[in-house]
């Protein structure tokens, strides 16, 4: 496959400068927009230290956050797992924005920094780009705007109303972060400009309401007529911290503002939890065709390749259930594996594959995988494409955990019989529904005692952990009156409830 | 199109901020962790960072997910022997195999304190004003130094090199002119004499007798050619100081009050170490009797017996003229419950005034009382006196950790003054 006049290296050895990197970012550049077809954001490469990527981490990757003791745990947890070398750091953080910024740690050698910039600047970068749940769901380009403007109005706020109020605040809108998105319906676009109107609407409006005869009034002890109660919310609501900004009963309106900004980061997240392995994989599979073609052109050296191959075979490594390190699937090992197969279905299909996927089977390798990339997130790409031959090579095997039963059974394994149930199982592994319980909102009682009530069915019987106790209390904290949570059977029987008054 | 940015100059320490606020919000359990670190560690130990560790479940962020039990399957790689409908026991603590395993070593949450953290938790502690910094107060010993020349000076100073040097430099600069102008004269006369002109060869035989005289009067020395080396006298710190700790250890001393001790000690050792090279500690501790002992014994023993304050002071001055007569700053903290009896207090007190105070640069006694307002011992009675006349004796009552530094206000104080 190599080209008939092999090219000289780019370079040998393992150091690296500014302008090598620039040469070695136009050379995969080239490749991936001229061979392969990838549509990315521009980039914007930055090299850090280990010590800024250390801070990196514990913002979550984002490049500008608010103050909040969780972060702070964050970094001291990697910190120390850093130091005393239970753990390497990443070779890389990429951001989800339009420049997409990717940080390389300057620690890198030359090859890993072309590895990195092969994995980001074109894999992520490219998923980012054209992947149907970010495109929805986040606004590349106001991004780091919106994180700027979050922080200014966090700090702004402490200022104002004390550090421990907002933390307070900021604490329980984290413990209801996961149930702060909407699910089903795209949300508005961000903008700053539109962020500071509605801001000083919120505050015109604070200051038009505002009279000081309301608090001489004499208190009336009239009792509440009981109205025929129409059910608000008509529906229930899902998206927990939503509803809390736009009704509770007594919040200030920088609360409201702080409950929003934590919303939004859950939702630009959100994207993100759902297609782990999609973007992992897909990433990992372009830095491997993109950095083996360099190879090919004759641009980089075998010393070069090699450095590539060992860490490229670390990263899909998947340690198997019974290992000691082993920790859940690898969602690297899993998407990369299932892009890989996806081009090989393509390309050299098996009678099996035939059997499968009809409609993949002997098609343009490129354009399947890029079909898959835009439309799918990680619960329909599994479901849809997981091949037997993939089941057979991780070996692939379902159990079952029913309470009911004293042991644990092997419901199914990379079988004739079992394909299509360890696919179905290992898609549903990586729902949201899986992963996130389902509490909604049920009752909002506005003419009442102004309590809210949640409502969670039980999913399959599975109870909520301890934790929501906790949580509980976070939401009555935000709410500012009694909050119930009621558990729901499989006939919508109310089966127990508990209260935080 | 793609832009490649140098970020490494542009500051690290982002999350300070936020570890800030972390260590702020679990101040209590730090500062239980830091009081620990304070027990366990010997006074010259407590100028460093520590571990800390916080129960996992405190830190903990809540959130919804699910518990144990209902019915989930979950997909798990790597078979090797299963087959559909095999039944597996149940890993101990139920849940999914895959969570096994991972048990207690991470119950508690692991992080290192700086230093600076350390102290800053530790001082904060003590109520302590940032002042840690200043220096102590001057240091009497000085050394004489060379400092150049000077015109005055006793004999035996004189810097004949110097001085001679001077002459010489004088005697040119004066005589050449005189030996120049003798020359010519000279010249002239040789002329006149072979010219036959008589009374021209006398004139000139005047003139230069008159110059060779000038010539040969000039001073060998002059006042002005004196130098004498000068020296002056610097103040020179002492870089070594010994600080004794003194305390009672009879029976009503308990393990709050030692604590306490301990850390007034240590805020006195802290002190000096910023001040001195080298900081040696005695530690005396006293009964009926009182006995050298190393730290450990000191903090950690017990002795139970009567209190006589006087043999510590005895002791105190015997090691101090044994070990550190000459070339030492000499410290002293003294803790004690206070109960002494009979004459013991006014002897003590004597003692104090006429031996210790006077070749000591501080003395600190501190009387750990159960509570501040309960009123106040024999000794303490007997050392206010002392406290009115001398400037280098600091007294004061302690029954929390916070009353313990204003024990050493006044000397900062006097300090920061004289700066």
């Amino acid at each position: 496959m190599s080209d008939a006049t092999p090219r000289k290296a780019i370079s040998t050895g393992a150091d690296w400068d500014f302008d090598l990197i620039e040469t070695y970012d136009a050379a995969i550049a080239d490749i991936a927009r001229n061979e392969y077809g990838l549509d990315t954001y521009r980039n914007q490469i930055e090299i850090i230290t280990a010590e800024q990527m250390l801070d990196a981490y514990a913002s979550t990757g984002l490049p500008v956050g608010y103050p909040h003791w969780s972060y702070g745990k964050e970094f001291i947890r990697n910190e120390q797992l850093y130091r005393t070398g239970q753990q390497g750091l990443a070779y890389e953080i990429v951001i989800n924005s339009d420049p997409c910024i990717a940080y390389l740690m300057e620690e890198n050698t030359m090859a890993m920094q072309a590895l990195v910039i092969a994995h980001a600047c074109y894999g992520h970068n490219s998923f980012f780009k054209g992947n149907h749940l970010f495109k929805q769901w986040t606004v590349p380009d106001a991004i780091i705007e919106y994180l700027h403007f979050a922080r200014r109005y966090v700090m702004a706020c402490e200022e104002r109303h004390g550090a421990d109020a907002v933390e307070s605040m900021l604490d329980s809108c984290h413990a209801l972060m996961s149930h702060g998105v909407d699910r089903y319906h795209r949300p508005a676009p961000l903008s700053l400009k539109a962020e500071a109107a509605r801001l000083k609407e919120r505050e015109a409006y604070a200051e038009k309401q505002f009279n000081d005869l309301w608090r001489t009034l004499p208190k009336t002890e009239r009792p509440v007529e009981a109205k025929v109660q129409e059910r608000y919310p008509a529906e229930p609501q899902e998206n927990l911290l939503y509803f809390i900004e736009k009704n509770a009963p007594n919040m200030e309106p920088w609360q409201r503002e702080l409950v929003r900004i934590v919303r939004k980061l859950a939702q630009y997240f959100y994207p993100q939890g759902q297609t782990k392995v999609m973007n992992e994989g897909w990433a990992t599979f372009w830095h491997y065709t993109l950095l083996t073609r360099l190879h090919e052109k004759g641009l980089v050296t075998d010393g070069f390749m090699l450095e590539i191959l060992k860490s490229h075979t670390n990263v899909i490594f998947q340690p198997p259930f019974d290992a000691k390190y082993y920790s859940g699937i690898n969602p690297y090992a899993l998407g990369y594996a299932m892009f890989t197969d996806l081009r090989r279905i393509c390309e050299k299909p098996t009678a099996e594959d035939k059997q499968f996927f009809p409609q993949l089977a002997g098609s343009d390798w490129k354009k399947s995988l890029d079909f898959a990339m835009r439309n799918f997130k990680d619960e329909s790409f599994i479901a849809q494409y997981l091949s037997p031959k993939l089941i057979r090579d991780f070996r692939l095997f379902a159990i079952a955990d029913h309470e009911s039963q004293s042991d644990l059974g092997v419901d199914s394994i990379h079988d004739e019989a079992g394909y299509k149930r360890v696919r179905k199982l290992l898609a549903s592994q990586h729902s949201f529904e899986e992963r996130v319980p389902d509490v909604q909102i049920q009752r909002y009682s506005r003419d009442g005692d102004r309590s809210l009530t949640l409502q969670y069915k039980l999913h399959r019987g599975r109870p909520l952990s301890e934790a929501a106790a906790e949580v509980l209390k976070h939401v009555r904290f935000l709410w500012g009156f009694p909050v119930k949570l009621e558990y729901l059977g499989p006939n919508d029987n109310v089966l127990e409830t508990r209260q935080v008054a | 199109m793609n832009h490649l940015i140098d970020r490494r100059l542009s500051g690290k320490g982002k999350s300070t901020v936020n570890r800030e606020r972390f260590l702020r919000r679990y101040k209590t359990q730090v500062r239980a962790a830091v009081k620990q670190m304070v027990g366990e560690r010997s006074i010259k130990d407590m100028d460093r960072g520590g571990e800390v560790h916080l129960p996992k479940k405190d830190i903990a962020e809540p959130s919804f997910g699910f518990g144990r039990g209902g019915e989930r399957e979950f997909v798990l790689p790597g078979n090797k022997e299963y087959v559909t409908g095999d039944r597996i026991p149940r890993p101990k603590g139920g849940g999914g195999g895959n969570e096994a395993g991972s048990g207690d070593a991470q119950d508690s949450f692991v992080f290192s304190l700086s230093r600076e953290e350390f102290m800053h938790i530790f001082f904060d502690d003590l109520e302590l004003p940032r002042l840690a910094r200043t220096v102590l107060g001057t240091t009497d010993q000085f050394k004489s130094i060379r400092a150049g020349y000077t015109t005055q000076g006793a004999p035996a100073n004189l810097s004949v090199y110097r001085t001679l040097t001077n002459s010489l430099g004088r005697r040119i600069a004066l005589g050449g002119a005189i030996k120049q102008k003798a020359a010519e004269v000279e010249a002239e006369l040789e002329r006149a004499f072979h010219e036959g002109r008589g009374e021209d060869v006398a004139r000139l035989e005047a003139e230069l007798t008159r110059l060779r005289g000038r010539h040969t009067k000039l001073p060998f020395l002059e006042e002005l050619d004196l130098r004498y080396r000068n020296r002056v006298l610097r103040p020179e710190p002492v870089a070594r100081a010994v600080m004794f700790c003194l305390m009672d250890v009879s029976a009503s001393m308990d393990e709050e009050k030692k604590d306490l001790a301990k850390r007034f000690f240590t805020l006195l050792y802290l002190f000096l170490t910023r001040k001195y090279k080298q900081v040696e500690l005695v530690f005396i501790r006293h009964t009926e009797e009182a006995e050298e002992v190393d730290e450990n014994t000191f903090f950690h023993d017990t002795k139970s017996g009567g209190t006589v304050v006087l043999s510590a002071l005895e002791m105190m001055d015997t090691v101090r003229r044994a070990r550190y007569a000459e070339g030492w700053n000499v410290y002293a903290a003294q803790a004690s419950d206070g109960d002494a009896f009979g004459s013991d207090p006014a002897k003590s007190a004597r003692f104090l005034r006429e031996m210790i105070l006077p070749m000591t640069r501080y003395y600190a006694y501190i009387e750990l009382a159960p509570e501040i307002t309960s009123h106040a011992s024999n000794l303490w009675a007997e050392y206010e006196v002392l406290a009115g006349q001398n400037e280098n004796f600091a007294m004061r009552r302690a029954a929390r950790r916070e009353d313990i530094y204003p024990v050493f206000r006044d000397l900062f104080a006097k300090t920061a003054t004289q700066k």
